[in-house]
């Protein structure tokens, strides 16, 4: 019986305009949203892991009313159960902060194993695991691009950018996967229609013993100054290739002192 | 003036460029030490600027992920309350600087792409949102720990007294629980490391497949291989080249995407790229909209001849 939390992010789409508050914070309300790309694999694996023996698959969320949204979709895909971390004095949480909440509501939880995405698709730092695990004082094997689990062991593999690593740890361990590990599933109809009767729990920050001063951003320990559009890019040149098109390309390059 | 630590990464003990670009960064700060796990060339250290040089030899650095580098690094700060600490923005590093930061209540900022002092507070600018905005922070609490991108300098020598000191840490048990059982080195590929390169020239869905002609482009350049999603989904090209949202986030002095259509995916891995050119057949690919210079037409025809010219030109 493997217990596995899996922890999943609610981000702006990636493909809508997203922009900041006016409190140079994330607009995670006004663009539309969904449960982050990267935290679909992590939910694909843990259902893997439980699939091949005998487990259930809890989806915890921290975020605002709309991200429960996310939590629907893992159930859809055939998570059992999930908790969402909701409450105002949140907003606007760093990664640490972040940390801190999810290690909070893991805490509350019964489970052998979390598994994370290898990052968000909106602030994309890929830290949360690490930190998650540093505070519950649990081994972190990160970035797996394939998984395993016997008996109390978890075993990953992760393709580095200078080596391909074969890592272990046992007894309750963090692991996050990479967008490698495993195409996700799509929910079926009948995982559309099961998710409709799955618990959803919701949690406040009192129901996890911690106070409003310990997190939002008015607590974090960096602060925005400003933020900028990029400029524009000015329209570049643009020619058709007709037989000399490389021979512009090369003309374009030394004119850049490229060669 | 204060000690700014420096995490040198040095595998097989020769110093990275993007660490020079950190010390050269630190240097804006304050005194550069640099803290080396395992050991450095010590003469390339001091010849950019570090004024001292911490060395840990401990087997557990190396056996396991970042907990005993963590640990070490916090009790160095803890230790010697230094200006700022910084880090490469690497997968490793920020999950150590990271560590770092909580264990010393310190702020944390990622992925700087500049990193400015003005008498004692120290600037970081960020690109987000696949480039679109730029942001400056500050850090509120303890030493700001950064992790900086490669590229946001050039490495400048300042020769200084490079003094060696070896240092020992307390590794707590628990700092050593993910092992790592095995470690296979990736085969060189001859060609500079994409995330470091100062050109990057990258193909996609329009390669077919056939990564040669962009391949010979490339190294016609002295440039390092990149690939889109859809090259690598395909198994054309393997996913550490992979530039984009879920891979490689560059840049380069010159990207040159070829047979790229320029989705969000893509460009959130290049858009920072100081010069961009793109080579497609289809003159609507929204990759034509990021570019300096654009060539609608096929990659298999001007990329040969693009590369002959290149050898012309060098003789």
């Amino acid at each position: 019986m493997t217990k596995i939390v899996v922890a999943v992010k609610y981000v702006p789409d990636a493909t809508a305009d997203r922009t900041f508050s006016a409190d140079n914070t994330v607009d995670r309300v006004g663009v539309d949203g969904l449960l982050s790309e990267l935290d679909e694999y992590a939910v694909e694996q843990a259902l893997q892991v439980v699939e091949a023996g005998e487990g259930e698959v809890t989806v915890l969320t921290v975020g605002p009313e709309q991200a429960s949204d996310a939590v629907r979709k893992a159930l859809q895909m055939g998570a059992d159960a999930g908790v969402h971390v909701q409450d105002d004095a949140i907003h606007g949480s760093d990664a640490f902060a972040t940390s801190l909440v999810l290690a909070e509501a893991i805490k509350k939880l019964d489970y052998d194993l979390v598994f994370f995405g290898m990052a968000s698709t909106d602030g994309g730092l890929g830290v949360v695991p690490t930190l998650v695990a540093e505070r519950l004082g649990l081994p972190a094997v990160t970035f797996a691009s394939e998984v395993s689990v016997d008996g109390d062991t978890v075993k990953i593999r992760r393709d580095g950018d200078v080596a391909t690593q074969e890592i272990e740890a046992s007894g309750k361990v963090v692991v996050s996967v990479t967008d490698q590990s495993g195409e996700a599933r799509y929910p079926s109809f009948k995982g559309i229609m099961a998710a409709k009767k799955k618990d959803v729990q919701e949690w406040t920050l009192a129901d996890l013993g911690l106070d409003a001063g310990s997190v939002g951003l008015d607590n974090a320990w960096t602060k925005v100054e400003s933020f900028e559009p990029r400029p524009p890019r000015t329209a570049g040149e643009i020619v058709t290739d007709e037989g000399d098109g490389g021979a512009k390309l090369v003309e374009f390059l030394a004119s850049k002192k490229f060669v | 003036m204060t000690e700014v630590l420096v995490l040198i990464d040095a595998p097989d003990g020769k110093v990275t460029k993007p660490s020079l670009e950190l010390l050269t960064i630190a240097r804006r700060i304050g005194e550069p030490s640099a803290v080396v796990f395992g050991s450095a060339d010590n003469a390339t250290l001091t010849e950019y600027g570090a004024e001292k040089i911490y060395t840990y030899d401990d087997a557990a650095y190396a056996e396991f992920l970042v907990g005993p580098k963590a640990e070490a690094l916090a009790q160095l700060v803890a230790d010697k309350s230094p200006a700022a600490v910084l880090v490469g923005a690497s997968t490793e590093g920020k999950e150590i600087s990271a560590r770092v930061a909580l264990k010393t209540e310190s702020g944390w900022i990622s992925d700087a792409v500049d990193v400015q002092a003005d008498g004692g507070t120290i600037t970081t600018t960020q690109s987000v949102f696949a480039g679109n905005f730029t942001v400056k922070s500050n850090v509120t609490k303890g030493a700001p720990v950064i992790t900086v991108k490669p590229n946001s300098t050039a490495p400048e020598a300042a020769p200084a007294a490079g003094a060696v000191e070896a240092v020992t840490a307390d590794i707590s048990d628990a700092a050593k629980t993910a092992k790592i059982t095995s470690s296979k080195p990736k085969e060189a590929s001859g060609r500079p490391e994409l995330t470091e390169a100062a050109i990057v020239v990258s193909g996609g869905r329009g390669t077919g497949g056939d990564f040669s002609e962009v391949e010979a482009f490339a190294d016609s350049l002295g440039a390092a291989v990149g690939a889109s999603r859809a090259a690598v989904d395909s198994g054309w090209y393997p996913h550490s080249f992979q530039v984009g949202q879920t891979g490689k986030t560059v840049s380069p002095q010159l990207y040159v995407a070829n047979g790229i259509s320029g989705a969000i995916q893509h460009r959130a891995g290049m858009q920072t790229s100081k010069t961009i050119i793109a080579v497609n057949k289809d003159d609507e690919a929204p990759i034509f909209e990021l570019v300096d210079f654009g060539v609608v037409g096929d990659l298999k025809a001007v990329l040969p001849q693009a590369t002959e010219e290149i050898k012309k030109r060098k003789g």
